[in-house]
């Protein structure tokens, strides 16, 4: 692994010198996510370090190379009854761990459990320069320096590259429900509130087609106690159902030619969008896949005044951004930070936004 | 600028009895809850708005006035110590609750909020703010942000980092930035994970959106009583083992437990060599399976007696002893020093031992009382400032446990920030490097410094003049670690 490494550093020194961009690449399964890459952008396979690092079950913790087959964690994890409990989406069989925390997308889970970045303990990664540096650890509170392991998940490979991670993971719940509602989206999404404010065992909610799906999870006694409060039928296909959801395999997602990802605050009523819309995150999230050419303004309107933001999550770019602009101010602070952790200015550029 | 100028020019800004220049108005400021550290600074602002704030911040820039901020002062590493040629900022007159939206189980605050009072406001909401550190009676909200602090229920619930999902944030320059969203994500870069715990260096939080959960049907609580630390140091792995997340899982050792018990009689036994709480919270019928399966867990982990609180009022006094123990440490001796290193659960035992030998050592008294469900460690080593010598004792046995903790895969802090305290030991647990990046992520937000200057991130010169010290005592701590 150490000859790999090398390599890493060997490679990244070199882009500097030449002002050579590269293209960090996983498993290549979140290769649509973000802006186009820089012209003459040259890839950097990063697949090959991989492998278990560390993993103690009792300890509620895991490390793992970066490139390590997210699919495999899982498994590993799953033999001694545990997960990651932010449902990464992998969006196709390569998927890796560190293209996962790169990307900071998290799954049908993320609203009651936490996002990608609520489980990092701790990265190791290089840097721009190929310096190589360790922020964080694998116990489950640290408050010795800043917080660059969470600035990681999300940061699109901008600003390093992912080597390592150590990631809290809990054990699976005993018991899994999935209740079934025929309603409309206007009482899903009152029903999504109205469960989030009662302490209930909900562990993931999706309203799509007239019909809101709510996933109980927790020992037996908390699942059945509170499906008798909550009523509706059983969904016998529960676990495939939340795949679906989590992986984009679920037919809403099929042949869409434009998807947008809106997050907004929870209580925002019914968005007045022309075409479908898939909503998961007790109210906070919304997929929208466009029935006509809407202009990427007006998406973006109704998301900020819902306290929020919209990606254009694929779909004909046409040039407009991928990721909802920054205030100037926050823009200023991302290039300082950039310029920093990348000072020539070769890791993905504009992948996350042009100015960077 | 002369110090009578600039209160000129905060006198311009504020109205007289938000500005404190007077040596005795100034005392009460000189330190925070690590009171080793004293100093006074050249005035203390007492703003009441955002709008003064900006001023007070536009006025420090241009002037290169270093700023600290200040919450409630409970901090325990020296985070919110004066500087000598600065001001201190006091956040504690804005606090006021904005927003409570209990549909969207939110709330909008402001920074000087104390912790508990989120809770009391969103409880006929029948919601609450989980993290729950000791000092929630006193601490601010906006201290608890700038710290990432903790509580006895952040195993199950996480911590600060995990409930927040809004700051509103003044730069140096005296820019609003608003970072996080009432959205569970916003784009860009994860700043509000980059803010949380950045100890008042990055910027000045003016509002905070936190995010409430209701509160549980029930919870119950189980005393476990050992003859062995090493053995309820193994009951906490077992738990987990089993699949199960306590909401809380704490652990007392037998000096902590007398002291414990002369102050508050919880009804520990005193004989105990630990004592281990252990909650569980959810809906009725889960907590009752839940207590049956940890009852059994720990019996068969060795406990002597096991015990379920009967009643809400023995649940109470279970846990007033465990909360009772800073101020008990203070009743048996005259002075302690509050240690805060993280480790590996499973080194739980081994490394108290060690503890234990180094309290022999240095013939200091340490009690340890813990958040174990977490390996967050507190010892607790007591002293007497007015003994020649001792202080420097303490303190010199406090940083050989953080090297411990290193040592076994731990860090020097988990909860209560390095402030002026560990800046040495971050020397240890980082590289030059990492320190460097520290510094240029520091340097990105605020390019002067004039934000909590000297805190927290060491200068590359500190740690290498420390560096070469080791060596000349011939006594370097990890002679594995790069230094310069
Ligand atoms: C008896 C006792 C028990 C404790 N128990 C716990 C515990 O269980 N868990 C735990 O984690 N901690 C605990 N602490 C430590 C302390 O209470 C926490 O660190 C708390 O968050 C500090 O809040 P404060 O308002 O007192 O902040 P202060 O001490 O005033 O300040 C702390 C830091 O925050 C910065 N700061 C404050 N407000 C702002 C702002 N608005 N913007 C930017 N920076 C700001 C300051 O500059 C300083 O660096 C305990 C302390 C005591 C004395």
């Amino acid at each position: 692994m150490s000859s790999i490494l090398e390599s890493f550093a060997d490679a990244l020194r070199q882009a500097m010198e030449k002002s050579q961009p590269l293209y960090i690449r996983g498993g290549g399964s979140k290769y649509f996510y973000g802006n186009p890459l820089a012209e003459k952008t040259i890839p950097l396979d990063v697949t090959g370090y991989q492998g278990i690092v560390d993993y103690e079950p009792s300890e509620l913790a895991i490390t793992a190379r970066a490139g390590t087959s997210l699919q495999e964690l899982e498994n590993i994890l799953a033999q001694q009854g545990q997960m990651l409990a932010f449902e990464p989406p992998h969006f196709g069989k390569p998927a890796t761990l560190g293209g996962s925390i790169a990307s900071g997308l998290s799954g049908p889970r993320r609203a009651y459990a936490g996002a990608v970045r609520d489980f990092i303990l701790g990265v190791r990664l290089l840097d721009g320069q190929g310096r190589e540096m360790s922020f964080g650890g694998r116990v489950m509170k640290n408050v010795a320096g800043y917080d660059v392991s969470r600035l990681m998940a999300g940061s699109m490979g901008t600003l390093g590259i992912l080597l390592e991670a150590s990631l809290k993971v809990l054990p699976r719940p005993e018991m899994e429900r999935t209740l079934c509602f025929a309603t409309t989206m206007e009482r899903a999404l009152e029903w999504m509130r109205s469960y989030a404010t009662r302490p209930l065992p909900v562990s993931a909610t999706c309203f799509s087609d007239g019909r809101l799906y709510v996933r109980l999870s927790g020992m037996e006694a908390a699942v059945v106690a509170a499906q008798k409060q909550m009523g509706g039928d059983v969904e016998e296909n529960g676990e495939t159902f939340w795949e679906s959801i989590r992986h984009h395999t679920h037919t809403f997602f099929h042949g869409r030619p434009i998807l947008w990802r809106l997050s907004v605050k929870p209580t925002t009523a019914h968005l007045p969008l022309p075409g479908e819309q898939l909503i998961e995150w007790g109210g906070a999230l919304r997929w929208f896949a466009p029935a006509e050419a809407v202009a990427a303004n007006e998406v973006r309107r109704l998301a900020t005044a819902a306290g929020g933001h919209a990606t254009l999550f694929y779909g004909d770019r046409d040039g407009i951004l991928v990721f909802q602009p920054l205030s100037p101010v926050l823009l200023r602070i991302h290039q300082r930070l950039k310029q920093q952790f990348d000072p020539a200015g070769i890791l993905n550029p504009y992948r996350m936004y042009p100015e960077f | 600028m002369q110090r009578c100028e600039l209160i000129r020019q905060l006198l311009a800004i504020l109205p007289p009895d938000s500005v404190l220049y007077e040596t005795e108005d100034l005392r009460p400021y000189e330190c925070d809850a690590l009171s080793v550290y004293r100093q006074l600074p050249l005035a203390v602002v007492l703003p009441c708005t955002e709008a003064e704030i900006i001023e007070i911040l536009q006025l420090c820039h241009r002037e290169r006035v270093p700023v600290v901020a200040r919450g409630a002062g409970t901090g325990l590493s020296g985070g919110a110590l004066p500087h000598a040629q600065g001001i201190l900022l006091s956040l504690a007159r804005l606090n006021q609750i904005n927003e409570i939206d209990p549909l969207a189980c939110q709330a909008r605050v402001q920074p000087g909020v104390r912790n508990l009072a989120i809770s009391q406001a969103a409880s006929s909401y029948g919601l609450y703010y989980a993290p729950d550190p000791s000092s929630q009676i006193a601490c601010t909200i906006g201290g608890n942000v700038a710290e990432n602090s903790g509580g006895v229920h952040c195993l199950k619930y996480g911590l600060t980092v995990h409930n927040i999902l809004k700051l509103r944030v003044l730069t140096i320059e005296g820019d609003v930035i608003e970072v996080g969203a009432e959205a569970y994500d916003s784009p860009g870069y994860d700043l509000l994970a980059l803010l949380t715990g950045s100890e008042g260096m990055l910027g000045i939080t003016t509002e905070i959106t936190v995010r409430l959960l209701p509160k549980p049907e029930s919870a119950q609580l189980v005393m476990a009583t050992f003859s062995d630390l090493a053995k309820a140091g193994e009951a906490v792995a077992n738990v987990i083992q089993s699949g199960i997340i306590p909401a809380g899982m704490e652990l007392m050792d037998n000096l902590t437990i007398g002291a414990v018990e002369d102050f508050i009689q919880a009804g520990y036994d005193r004989q105990a060599a630990a004592i281990l709480l252990c909650e569980s919270d959810g809906m009725a019928a889960e907590v009752t399976t839940e207590i049956e399966k940890i009852e059994h867990i720990l019996r068969a982990s060795g406990a002597i007696k096991v015990e379920i609180a009967q009643d809400e009022a023995q649940r109470q006094l279970f846990w007033a002893g465990r909360k009772a123990a800073f101020p008990a440490a203070g009743r048996i001796s005259p002075d302690y020093y509050c240690m805060d290193g993280t480790i590996p659960r499973k080194h739980l035992a081994r490394v108290l031992s060690q503890i234990e030998r180094l309290s022999a050592e240095f013939n200091l008294r340490c009690m340890n009382v813990f958040h174990a469900g977490d390996g967050n460690l507190h010892p607790l080593i007591l002293y007497d400032a007015n003994e020649s010598g001792e202080l420097h004792k303490a303190e010199t046995f406090g940083a050989r446990i953080l090297e411990i903790c290193i040592a076994a895969g731990g860090t020097i802090t988990g909860e209560h920030g390095v402030g002026m305290e560990k800046l040495d030991q971050m020397c240890l647990q980082f590289s030059d490097a990492e320190r460097e990046l520290f510094l240029a992520i520091k340097a990105a937000f605020d390019p002067q410094a004039l934000l909590n200057p000297g805190k927290a991130i060491p200068s590359l010169h500190r740690c290498a003049e420390l560096g070469a010290m080791h060596v000349h005592h011939g006594q370097t701590s990890f002679p594995e670690l790069p230094r310069f």
